[in-house]
């Protein structure tokens, strides 16, 4: 479990440094693209199926334009344990009007609002997984600070990123290290955890003193720069302008209703 | 608790990320102000001090389950408010990213839930005066339970407004609350007693890095703290009065149905000690207790929502709609892969 986390996260993170269409694009682009369609999708009322499914066209188009593995967003999709599908089970429970027929089978409010939130969960979920797997996070970062946020934020998400890994693997080593050392469960309480997080508290202050040493030294003066560089091209400005399109289109008028029409008038 | 996309109606989700973004902002410029250099690593590194601390699991005594660290309060208390609530932040934002916890829209309200409560009411207003100044590990003790516990009863309680405000869950407030707060009380409990050890633990080792905390950054001033509360009355008003309407579109056929699931209007309710407490709370909390969602009578009748009035024609369209646009959908994602391959295998 522990490990596998850890795996997951060093994984996404060289899945972004891949060189492909999507991954060019600009990380302002992409960050606005991703916003723009979470919105979208969850602007949607609560009984929306029909109008969610063609937005599952973005993800799709990410995932093979990228390159990205399928299996290994869906995996993490489905097991993220998600507070929605928690509280969405609570729908079909309470709304019991039945509100449509389908085949014979009836079918209740509830169970329509809930598939609706479980689209909206994995529409919004994928694109979120999608964004970070085909832009760096030091990237997104970037996008941020050019987006007005304060650099001070900006630093702090920048050296958490960078010493995550350094202190996962410290960690991973302790837990690994408590693991052989208790039978049957005995010393993983709370007590034992105090005194681990209390050492590796210790043991992180102490460390931020050296890197603090170590920036000063190679002539830190309060500021973090960046060696690669980013340009909003005009590639970028048409990925934004054509995702602005589709949502507006799949959001504003009833496609899946047209082509449904369509295609019962021509067979 | 993590809130999440689906659940979130946009107007109730950018309306916390207005919130959030201010209190951003306005801590950067308090760091800005009185702050050295050296804060820079020693916040990016408890950033991810915090990462790997939740990820050690530990047993929860008599229950047999296991818990973890949540760490807002911890950053509080060793950081200050201000330089903690960024980095509670930026580890949100990380789970945000890298776990799909909640998703990107509900990342303001995490932080919101998170992040505000510790940093900007627990600390100051129950830690603080709790613990005083030359604090005893009893004193620490007692002061960072009540304070985690307080901080995410309310963080567990804004969870309820996001949810009901947004109006994708047909939980009614009343259960919605009992079923939080009681579960939230637990944790607050574990999340108290886990950071008092941690503080103590570092107050015996390292005094002065809580003495440096505690007098190198207050929360400077009664003004500060009363802009800050200003601000998060505005929100709280913006999010009560503008989005009312954005609210269940159908109460009262919930109302309804919950009558015809338990014969009883709402959900039967155990008339124990913490049950009875949080009823008295919330018949006196006027903000939000479920009436004020409630239609006028005549609304019943008209029929809810616009779904259960398509006629079978239409709906037959949809299915078919649906159907098509899955398929084709589907269909550009192979093609493009099967492209891809090809030119990849041509390349090589």
């Amino acid at each position: 479990m522990f490990d596998n986390e850890y795996f997951n996260l060093g994984y996404l993170d060289t899945l972004s440094y891949r060189d492909t269409v999507i991954h060019r694009l600009d990380p302002r682009a992409k960050l606005i693209a991703t916003v723009l369609f979470i919105v979208t999708v969850v602007s949607f009322p609560k009984y929306e199926i029909a109008g969610l499914l063609p937005f599952f066209l973005f993800p799709v188009l990410l995932f093979s334009l990228a390159d990205v593995p399928v299996k290994f967003i869906l995996k993490k999709v489905l097991l993220v344990s998600s507070f929605a599908v928690f509280i969405g089970i609570f729908n079909p429970v309470i709304d019991r009007r039945i509100v449509y027929s389908l085949l014979g089978v009836p079918v209740s409010g509830g169970w329509i609002s809930f598939l609706s939130i479980m689209l909206k969960f994995f529409l919004t979920i994928t694109s979120a997984l999608l964004l970070i797997a085909t832009t760096s996070f030091p990237g997104i970062c970037h996008a941020l600070q050019k987006l007005g946020l304060p650099e001070i934020f900006v630093s702090q998400l920048l050296f958490l990123y960078r010493y995550l890994f350094v202190l996962t693997e410290e960690t991973m080593r302790i837990v690994r290290a408590r693991d052989m050392r208790s039978f049957g469960g005995k010393g993983k309480g709370m007590k034992a955890f105090v005194h681990l997080a209390g050492t590796l508290f210790l043991r992180t202050v102490e460390r931020a003193e050296r890197i603090y040493q170590a920036m000063l030294s190679r002539g830190f003066a309060g500021r973090l720069h960046s060696v690669r560089s980013y340009r909003f091209s005009g590639a970028d400005a048409a990925f934004v302008g054509a995702t602005i399109a589709a949502l507006y289109l799949f959001r504003a008028h009833d496609v899946v209703g047209a082509i449904g029409r369509f295609s019962m008038r021509v067979f | 608790m993590h809130m999440a996309d689906a659940l979130l109606s946009p107007a109730v989700g950018a309306t916390f990320w207005a919130g959030t973004l201010g209190t951003i902002g306005y801590c950067a410029r308090k760091l800005k102000e009185n702050m050295d250099e050296k804060m820079i690593p020693l916040m990016g590194v408890l950033g991810a001090f915090i990462f790997a601390a939740q990820m050690i699991n530990f047993t929860i005594p008599g229950t047999g389950s296991s818990g973890h660290l949540g760490g807002g309060m911890i950053l509080a208390i060793l950081l200050g408010p201000y330089a903690g609530f960024i980095v509670m932040a930026s580890v949100l934002t990380i789970q945000a990213f890298f776990f799909a916890d909640g998703g990107l829209l509900a990342l303001g309200c995490n932080i919101w839930n998170l992040g505000i409560y510790p940093c900007f009411i627990a600390y100051p207003l129950i830690f603080k005066p709790l613990a005083g100044s030359g604090a005893s590990p009893k004193k620490i003790t007692i002061a960072s339970l009540i304070s985690g516990v307080v901080a995410l009863q309310l963080g567990a309680f804004s969870v309820v407004i996001e949810t009901l405000l947004s109006g994708r869950s047909e939980l009614p407030f009343s259960t919605f609350v009992l079923m939080m707060q009681p579960v939230h009380l637990g944790i607050g409990i574990v999340e108290g007693f886990v950071t008092a050890g941690v503080i103590n633990f570092v107050r015996a080792s390292r005094p002065e890095i809580l003495e440096s905390a505690a007098s190198a950054r207050p929360l400077s001033g009664g003004i500060s703290t009363g802009r800050v509360f200003a601000g998060l009355l505005i929100a709280a008003v913006l999010t009560g009065g503008a989005l009312s309407w954005f609210a269940s579109s159908n109460p009262d056929g919930l109302e309804w149905s919950i009558a015809k699931v338990f014969g009883k209007p709402e959900l039967p309710e155990k008339e124990t000690g913490i049950a009875t407490a949080l009823k008295s709370v919330q018949e006196k909390t006027a903000f939000l207790p479920d009436y004020s969602f409630k239609k006028p009578e005549g609304a019943k009748e008209r029929g809810g929502p616009s779904w259960p009035s398509v006629d079978p024609g239409t709906s037959v369209s949809g299915i078919v709609g649906s159907a098509l646009v899955l398929a084709a959908v589907l269909l550009i994602g192979l093609i493009i892969r099967a492209l891809r391959r090809k030119s990849a295998c041509r390349t090589k």
